[in-house]
This record gives structure tokens, C-alpha cells and sequence, in this order.
């Protein structure tokens, strides 16, 4: 754990995988320190966000190193499941690069228990940890300038639906009308860090 | 002629002054204006910028001037130019880069309580230094909030759009008391702003000299310069580890270096996450004179 000076309101906390991340975030969710306002959990790092009125780095980083290990990081919020179309554009071209079948990939995509890791990009989205191994692909080496609303992607270690328009490298699996963006609501999103989310697929691909 | 009317009594009753709208009409938006309070901090774990003033401590001003509380929402506007009626009787305030007006025809200037009546237009004049000018209204712009705030969000598409021919906007009744000041004397705009970092998170990604580089300068604020962030051209930054970090959480103030090596200052509307290493944070004391630096202007850096 190595923590770093991010100007004089926050420290960037750099860990080893996203398994340390989420500990460390439950950690100082169950143990909340003097003067920290907000954590903005990543891939490697927490953004810890501090009133310098109240604490200064020193001091953080000398309370991050007492903190109690947290075993593991643990799902806090009840578990969401979202109904998709396994209908995405890239949906062959997965199975080519895997090795699988369309069939199979929806299978393994379905199967799998997902957590909410992070959030960014844009407005609720929300990077699902717990990909099988096997559907991990690098990004899309030419982006798209438009996904639609909705599109259900992989990417890397992560799954992730993007809440509205937006241009995107990620791999088209599916769609969904899931809301997954409404800011009268409180929280705005039901994909916040910590909750497990799973797929249920409306119809098998007509493939 | 007969007069029906005896002279000096109006024909029609007066409407009460409470009846009237609290509402200010835009005429001519000018060259770019929005919605602005404080922002809506509290909310970048789940992928939303803190938005809010660019330049807070003149956002802050004006409302105090007009006896406002501080977060109130108010109008950012770049360069001035807009044309606003009033539709009741209203104190407004200019703050931020100095920009004078014309209440109907007559001058007036920032930094003060303006009072205006029904129907008055207040027309905003290009400012000649500065960036963003500060419009506050007593009772404050009362558009829907979205999130606990009133700003626009030119990233996320959060909050109104950007001010246009015909708007109306609601004016509130939430002040802190009468104004206090008739005038809040400002310096003028330093030609060449000098902002202090706080070196990190990501120095180590680049070269020994790379600080120094920063710190000799000067950089020029370039024409690709929003509400985002601010495209910097100057020394290059050279870096000492390739490649891309992981995503990670990014603050405001962050000094962003892409591959070209040339920085980008994250200003209020900044992404919340970012994968180019951020080799120093600018005290956010300083903000407001970054947030008031024009394109073509210089800056400089020094270690705090």
C-alpha cells in the first residue's frame, strides 16, 4: 500500500488488485476516519477525499496503516438482477475470439455473480467485477463514436452497461431497459460500489 | 376630447407587487452562459463531477453582495454580452471579471448591488480582461435541482442547459439578510497568474526534470479550454514510464499529462476518473485565477 499526495484535500492509495481495493474501502467504511468526506474506489486505488482542517496526509497515512484488515470486501447492498437481450453486435465475434459458441458465451456471461467495483466514465456506470476468466478481451482496438443507451459490454476484467449514449471500446454483448440512471432518486443508481448484480436472460439468441 | 378618467388615476389597477413573476427573461444569452452554485460534491463515487462556479470566490462575492447565502445559484458567463429583463423588483450583482453593464441605457458597474425595477433590461458588456463573469440575483435562480445542486454539468449533462434566447428563469426567496457593502474593491486580473501545485500524485512518472519544467513555464491557455478542463501549451513534460495507469480517481485541480506532454488543468466539469498520470495538484486557492485566465494568456507554476 503506498499512499500518495493528491493535493492538499486528498491521498490516492495504491494497492495491488481490485480484491485490495475493495477491502481497503470496506475497512474504512466500517471504520470511518476523522476527517475523510468521500472514497472514490478505482481499478488500483482509492481516492481518499479529506477536510485539511481536520486531518493532513501524515496523519492519514499513519491511520491507514492502523487500520483493521477487512477479510474481504464484503456486498453491503442487496443484490440487483438486471434482464438483458443477448443481442449485442460483437456477440460473434467474442465467441470467435474465445474459442465459444454465441450460446455459450451468453451462458458463462449469465452464470457468473457480479460486483459493483467502481463507478465512472459517466453517470452510473458502474465497472462489474467477477468476469469469467475465459470472456476477458482487450478493448476494441477502434472505439465506436456512438453506443447506444442500454448496451451491456465486456471489457478487460470488467463487465458494464452504459447508462445512455456515449462513445465506447468495449465489446457489444446485449441491451437492456434496465434504469440505470435516475438523478431525482436517491441514490441515482442502483449499481453502487459494493452491490452484486446478476443477468437474466430474456430470450435465448436466435442464433 | 372628454376624459372619462379623471387625470392622474390610472385606468387599470396596478397589480400588486407580489403578484408580478420573479422571473429574469434572457434576451441574448451572450458568448456562452450557464447555471451555477457550488456544485454537487459528495456524488464522484458514482461516476458525477463536483461541477459548480469555475471561479467560486466570485460566485461567492456576488451573492454576498445582493445578501444572498454564498452557494446560491447565480449565472456563469463567459466574457459577458448577455441581455436579461427583470420582471420584478430585483437587486443583482456582477462579480468575477469585470464586465460593465447598461441598466437601460445607463452604465453601471461590478462589484456592487444594482437595484432594478419591472421590465428593466440589463445588458452586459464585453469584458475587456477575465474570463468568467458572475451574475447573482437576491433570492437566487431558482431552476430544479438535480442532486442537491442547480449547476450545469457540461460533462455529464446534469442540470440546465446552457442559457438560451428565451429562457425564463425563477428567481427565489431564500436571502441572508439585507446587502452589506456598497462596493467590494478587486485587484485587477494579474496579466500572468501564478498558481501553486502540490507536486503528485504521478511525479514519478516522469523524468527528474519534468517539475522543473513545470514550474519554469511559462504555459499559454489554449482555445481548447472549457468548464472541463484547460489545454495547456508550454515545456513539455517528459515521462520516464510509458504506457497507461488503470483508471483512477482524479481531483479537481489535477494537472492531467497526456502522451504529447503538454498538461491540462482540471477545472470544475472535470471526469471523476482518468488514466494519464497526474504529475501535480494546483492549490485550490488558486482556482479562481485559473478559472479567470483567458485563451492566449500565460500561466505559471511554483511549488507550494
Amino acid at each position: 500500500m503506498r499512499v500518495l499526495r493528491c493535493g492538499r484535500r486528498a491521498a490516492l492509495v495504491e494497492l495491488d488488485d481490485l480484491d485490495a481495493v475493495g477491502r481497503l474501502h470496506a475497512a474504512l467504511r466500517a471504520h470511518p476516519l476523522p476527517g475523510v468526506d468521500e472514497l472514490v474506489p478505482a481499478a488500483r486505488t482509492l481516492l481518499i477525499h479529506y477536510d485539511p482542517a481536520v486531518t493532513d496526509h501524515t496523519r492519514l497515512a499513519a491511520a491507514l496503516a492502523a487500520l483493521p484488515a477487512a477479510e474481504a470486501a464484503r456486498t453491503e447492498r442487496a443484490g440487483v438482477l438486471v434482464p438483458v437481450r443477448y443481442d449485442g453486435e460483437d456477440l460473434d465475434e467474442v465467441a470467435h475470439r474465445t474459442g465459444l459458441t454465441p450460446a455459450e458465451v451468453v451462458d458463462r456471461h449469465t452464470a457468473a455473480t457480479y460486483r459493483v467495483a467502481f463507478c465512472g466514465f459517466a453517470p452510473g456506470f458502474a465497472y462489474l467485477t467477477g468476469l469469467d476468466p475465459v470472456l476477458r478481451l482487450p478493448r476494441r482496438t477502434s472505439p465506436r463514436t456512438r453506443v447506444p443507451a442500454g448496451s451491456l459490454a465486456v471489457a478487460g476484467e470488467f463487465t458494464g452497461i452504459y447508462p445512455r449514449e456515449s462513445p465506447g471500446g468495449w465489446h457489444l454483448l446485449g441491451s437492456t431497459d434496465f434504469p440505470l440512471w435516475n438523478p431525482s432518486a436517491d441514490p441515482p443508481t442502483r449499481l453502487t460500489p459494493g452491490t452484486t448484480v446478476r443477468f437474466l436472460p430474456l430470450e435465448a439468441p436466435q442464433r | 376630447m372628454t376624459a372619462t378618467t379623471p387625470p392622474g388615476l390610472p385606468s387599470a389597477p396596478v397589480p400588486a407587487p407580489d403578484a408580478r413573476p420573479r422571473t429574469v427573461r434572457v434576451l441574448h444569452p451572450g458568448y456562452g452562459a450557464t447555471v451555477q452554485d457550488l456544485g454537487r460534491p459528495g456524488h464522484t463515487a458514482l461516476g458525477v463531477s463536483p461541477s459548480g462556479a469555475t471561479d467560486r470566490r466570485s460566485l461567492r462575492l456576488a451573492n454576498r453582495l445582493v445578501g444572498n447565502p454564498e452557494d446560491a445559484a447565480g449565472l456563469e458567463i463567459l466574457l459577458g454580452g448577455t441581455v436579461l429583463v427583470i420582471d420584478h423588483h430585483a437587486t443583482v450583482a456582477l462579480a468575477g471579471a469585470p464586465c460593465l453593464a447598461l441598466v437601460d441605457g445607463r452604465p453601471v458597474g461590478p462589484y456592487a448591488p444594482i437595484r432594478l425595477a419591472p421590465g428593466q433590461q440589463l445588458a452586459l458588456e464585453t469584458t475587456a480582461e477575465g474570463l468568467r463573469v458572475y451574475l447573482a440575483v437576491r433570492g437566487g435562480l431558482d431552476t430544479p435541482p438535480v442532486l442537491g445542486s442547480r449547476s450545469t454539468d457540461t460533462l455529464s449533462g446534469l442540470g440546465p442547459a446552457r442559457l438560451a434566447t428565451g429562457d425564463i428563469l425563477p428567481v427565489g426567496r431564500r436571502t441572508d439578510g439585507w446587502p452589506a457593502a456598497d462596493l467590494a474593491p478587486q485587484r485587477p486580473c494579474p496579466a500572468e497568474p501564478l498558481l501553486r501545485i502540490v507536486p503528485g500524485p504521478r511525479d514519478d512518472w516522469f523524468t527528474p526534470d519534468a517539475l522543473a519544467a513545470l514550474c519554469g513555464g511559462p504555459y499559454t491557455v489554449t482555445d481548447q479550454s472549457d468548464r472541463v478542463g484547460m489545454r495547456l501549451a508550454g515545456p513539455t513534460l517528459e515521462r520516464s514510464v510509458p504506457g497507461e495507469l488503470p483508471s483512477e480517481g482524479t481531483v479537481l485541480g489535477a494537472l492531467q499529462v497526456p502522451p504529447s506532454g503538454q498538461p491540462i488543468l482540471f477545472l470544475a466539469d472535470h471526469p471523476v476518473t482518468g488514466g494519464y498520470p497526474v504529475i501535480a495538484v494546483v492549490h485550490e486557492d488558486d482556482l479562481p485565477l485559473a478559472g479567470q485566465a483567458r485563451p492566449g494568456q500565460r500561466i505559471r507554476f511554483r511549488s507550494a
